[in-house]
C-alpha cells in the first residue's frame, strides 16, 4: 500500500469519526432537552438538595475546624488530646441507641445492645482518664 | 421529640465537642474544656433516648451502666505510664461499636429510615461498607497496637515477603467486595468485607516497630473518626459526622507531627520494617569497638550537678519503662533547692504516643512550665552546664544533622552536646530503636552513668544530700 493510498484511507476516517461526534452531540443535546422538558413534573421534594451533599458539606466544614482547633492545641496537651477525641469519637452511642431502641428483640437490637455497652466503656474511660490527666498538670507554684 | 429539635441539640452538642478540644490550647483552660466534652456527650445521649423509636430503655440503661463501670474502672485503675496501650485498646472498642452499628443498619435499615432490609439505597449502603470496613481496621489494628505496647508480643516489627502486596490485595479485594454488596446486597458479602477488614487491620500494624506506635496509634485514632464519620453519613446524622471529622482530622496532624518530629515520611512509617535487625542502617554506624566511654558513678554525677548553675533534662522512654519520674523529680528539686535552675526539654516523639512525657513529668508533679518544646528550648543547651538524658537516645545524636547515610538523618534533635557537660543514664551501650551509635557518648565531656534509670536517680539523691 504507497504512503498516498494511506493518508487517503485516514483521511476518510477522519471524516467518519467527525461525522460520528456531531451525532452524539446532537443526541446528547436531545436528551438533556428531554430531561429539562421533564424536569416541571417532579414533585418539589425531589429536587432539593440530596442528603449526602448536606452531609459532605457539614464533614468538609467540620474538617476546617477540626484542622485549625487542632493545630492551636499546645503539644504538651497532646496526650489528653488524644484521649478525649478517643471518648468523644464514641459519640458512635448515637447510632447504637437507635439500633437497640426497638421494644422487640432482634438481631439488630442486640448488636446494638453490645455498641452501646463498648461505646460506654470508651465514654466514661476516656473523659475519666483525660480528667485524671489535666489534674496533674499544675503552674508552679 | 421533633426531628427539628433534635438535630438543633445535636448542633449544641457538637458545638460542645469542638470547645473542648478549644480548651486544650492551654493547661489553665483544658479542664474546663473537657466538661465541655462531657455536657456535649450527655445531651447527644439524652436527645438520642428521647426519640421516638428509642423505647427498650431497660437494656439500653443496662447496657451504659456495664460499660460506664468497666470504663471508670479502667480509668482510676490505669498507670499513666501504660497510657499508649490504654489509648489503643480504647480505639479497638470505637472501632468495634463502629462495625456492630454498621451490622444493625444493614439487618434493620428501616430504623434509620433508609430502606428496606434487601433494598437499601445505594448511597447508604457505600456508607455503611465504608464505616463498618474502617471500623474493622480500626479494630483490629489498636488490638496489635495494644500488644506490641503492653509487651504481649515482640515490638519488633515484623516482615516478611509480599508483604505489602498481600496488603493491596486485600484493599483491592474490599473494594469489590464493596461494588459487589451494592450490587447483590447478600449478606455473604457484607460478612466478607467485615472479614477482610478485620484481616488488613492486623496485617497493616504488624509490620510496624515499638517506637514508631506514636504514628500508630495517632493514626488509629484518626481511623476511629473517619468510621464514625462513615456511620454518621449513612445514619444523615450531623452530629457524628461533625464529630467524626474532628477526631479524624486531630488523628491526622497528630501523625504528621510525629513522622515530622522523625522527618520520615508518613509512607515510610506505614510500610514498616525500620529499626528491624536486618536494617542495614545498623552496621553503617561507624562504631569499631574499640573507643571507650567515660563512665561515672553516682557521686560523680551528685558532685557535677551539684556545682551546676543551670540544668536541662531530657527524657525518654527509658524513663518511663524504669518509671524514674518520680525519681527525677525529686533531684530536680533537690537541684533547685541549691539554686540550680532546672528545666525539662521534651522531643515530639519521646515516648510512645504524642505528649507521652508531659504527662508522666505533671504526674510526678512537674510544674507545667519548667516543661519545654524542643523549639523552646533547643538554642539554651550551649549556654547550659548540664544536660542530664535519662532514658532518650536516638532524639539527642548528632548523626541526624551531619550523616547523609544515617537512617535518622535530618530529624530534628536536641542539641545536648552543646552543653557543658553531657549526662546519659542508660542501661548498657546498646544503641537506641534506630540502630545507630550516638557519637555524644564518645565525646570528651559525655559522663554515661550506667545503671536503672529509676535506682541512679535515687542515689544521685541520696549523694547529693552527702555533700
Amino acid at each position: 500500500m504507497s504512503d498516498s493510498n494511506l493518508s487517503e484511507k485516514l483521511r476518510e476516517i477522519a471524516e467518519d469519526a467527525r461525522e460520528l461526534a456531531h451525532e452524539a452531540s446532537e443526541a446528547a443535546r436531545q436528551a438533556v432537552d428531554g430531561v429539562v422538558s421533564a424536569a416541571p413534573g417532579v414533585p418539589v421534594e425531589q429536587v432539593g438538595v440530596n442528603p449526602f451533599v448536606t452531609g459532605l458539606t457539614v464533614f468538609a466544614l467540620a474538617c476546617f475546624v477540626g484542622y485549625y482547633v487542632v493545630w492551636r492545641v499546645t503539644p504538651a496537651l497532646h496526650s489528653p488530646l488524644m484521649a478525649v477525641t478517643n471518648a468523644i469519637s464514641s459519640v458512635i452511642i448515637v447510632g447504637a441507641l437507635i439500633a437497640a431502641g426497638p421494644a422487640d428483640i432482634s438481631f439488630a437490637s442486640v448488636m446494638g445492645f453490645f455498641a452501646v455497652i463498648l461505646a460506654s466503656v470508651n465514654i466514661f474511660g476516656g473523659f475519666l482518664v483525660t480528667q485524671r490527666m489535666l489534674s496533674m498538670f499544675k503552674k508552679k507554684s | 421529640m421533633s426531628v427539628s429539635l433534635a438535630a438543633f441539640l445535636y448542633l449544641i452538642s457538637g458545638i460542645c465537642f469542638i470547645m473542648a478540644l478549644r480548651g486544650l490550647s492551654h493547661p489553665s483552660t483544658a479542664r474546663q474544656g473537657n466538661t465541655f466534652g462531657m455536657v456535649g456527650m450527655a445531651i447527644a445521649i439524652l436527645t438520642t433516648l428521647a426519640l421516638p423509636g428509642v423505647l427498650s430503655y431497660e437494656m439500653i440503661i443496662l447496657g451504659i451502666l456495664i460499660g460506664g463501670a468497666i470504663g471508670a474502672v479502667i480509668a482510676k485503675k490505669i498507670e499513666m505510664t501504660a497510657l499508649p496501650q490504654l489509648v489503643a485498646g480504647f480505639h479497638s472498642l470505637v472501632g468495634l461499636a463502629a462495625c456492630f452499628v454498621a451490622v444493625s443498619a444493614y439487618y434493620e435499615p428501616a430504623a434509620y429510615g433508609i430502606g428496606t432490609k434487601g433494598d437499601i439505597q445505594v448511597a447508604s449502603l457505600i456508607e455503611m461498607a465504608l464505616g463498618l470496613a474502617i471500623g474493622a481496621v480500626t479494630f483490629t489494628g489498636s488490638i496489635v497496637a495494644f500488644a506490641k505496647l503492653q509487651g504481649l508480643v515482640s515490638g519488633r516489627p515484623l516482615v516478611f515477603t509480599g508483604q505489602h502486596m498481600l496488603n493491596l490485595a486485600l484493599g483491592v479485594l474490599l473494594v469489590v467486595l464493596v461494588v459487589a454488596l451494592c450490587m447483590t446486597q447478600s449478606d455473604s458479602t457484607f460478612w466478607l468485607i467485615f472479614v477482610v477488614a478485620l484481616a488488613l487491620g492486623f496485617l497493616l500494624i504488624l509490620p510496624i516497630g515499638g517506637a514508631d506506635m506514636p504514628v500508630v496509634v495517632s493514626m488509629l485514632n484518626s481511623y476511629s473518626g473517619w468510621a464514625a464519620a462513615g456511620i454518621g453519613f449513612t445514619l444523615e446524622n450531623n452530629l457524628l459526622i461533625v464529630t467524626g471529622a474532628l477526631v479524624g482530622s486531630s488523628g491526622a496532624i497528630l501523625s504528621y507531627i510525629m513522622c515530622k518530629g522523625m522527618n520520615r515520611s508518613f509512607f515510610n512509617v506505614i510500610l514498616g520494617g525500620f529499626g528491624g535487625d536486618d536494617s542495614p542502617a545498623a552496621a553503617a554506624g561507624g562504631y569499631d569497638g574499640d573507643r571507650t566511654v567515660k563512665s561515672g558513678s553516682a557521686d560523680d554525677a551528685a558532685f557535677i550537678l551539684d556545682n551546676a548553675g543551670s540544668v536541662i533534662i531530657v527524657p525518654g522512654y527509658g524513663m518511663a519503662v524504669a518509671q524514674a519520674q518520680h525519681a527525677l523529680r525529686e533531684m530536680g528539686d533537690q537541684l533547685k533547692a541549691k539554686g540550680v535552675k532546672v528545666r525539662y526539654a521534651i522531643h515530639p516523639v519521646a515516648g510512645r504516643m504524642p505528649g507521652h512525657m508531659n504527662v508522666l513529668l505533671a504526674e510526678a508533679n512537674v510544674p507545667y512550665d519548667e516543661v519545654l518544646e524542643l523549639d523552646e528550648i533547643n538554642r539554651d543547651f550551649s549556654s547550659t552546664d548540664v544536660a542530664f538524658v535519662i532514658g532518650a537516645n536516638d532524639v539527642t545524636n548528632p548523626a541526624a544533622k551531619t550523616d547523609p547515610s544515617s537512617p535518622i538523618y535530618g530529624m530534628p534533635i536536641l542539641d545536648v552536646e552543646n552543653a557543658g557537660t553531657v549526662l546519659f543514664i542508660k542501661r548498657s551501650m546498646g544503641s537506641g530503636y534506630a540502630g545507630v551509635e550516638n557519637e555524644v557518648f564518645f565525646r570528651d565531656n559525655t559522663m554515661m552513668l550506667f545503671g536503672d534509670a529509676k535506682k541512679m536517680c535515687e542515689e544521685i539523691v541520696h549523694a547529693m544530700d552527702q555533700l
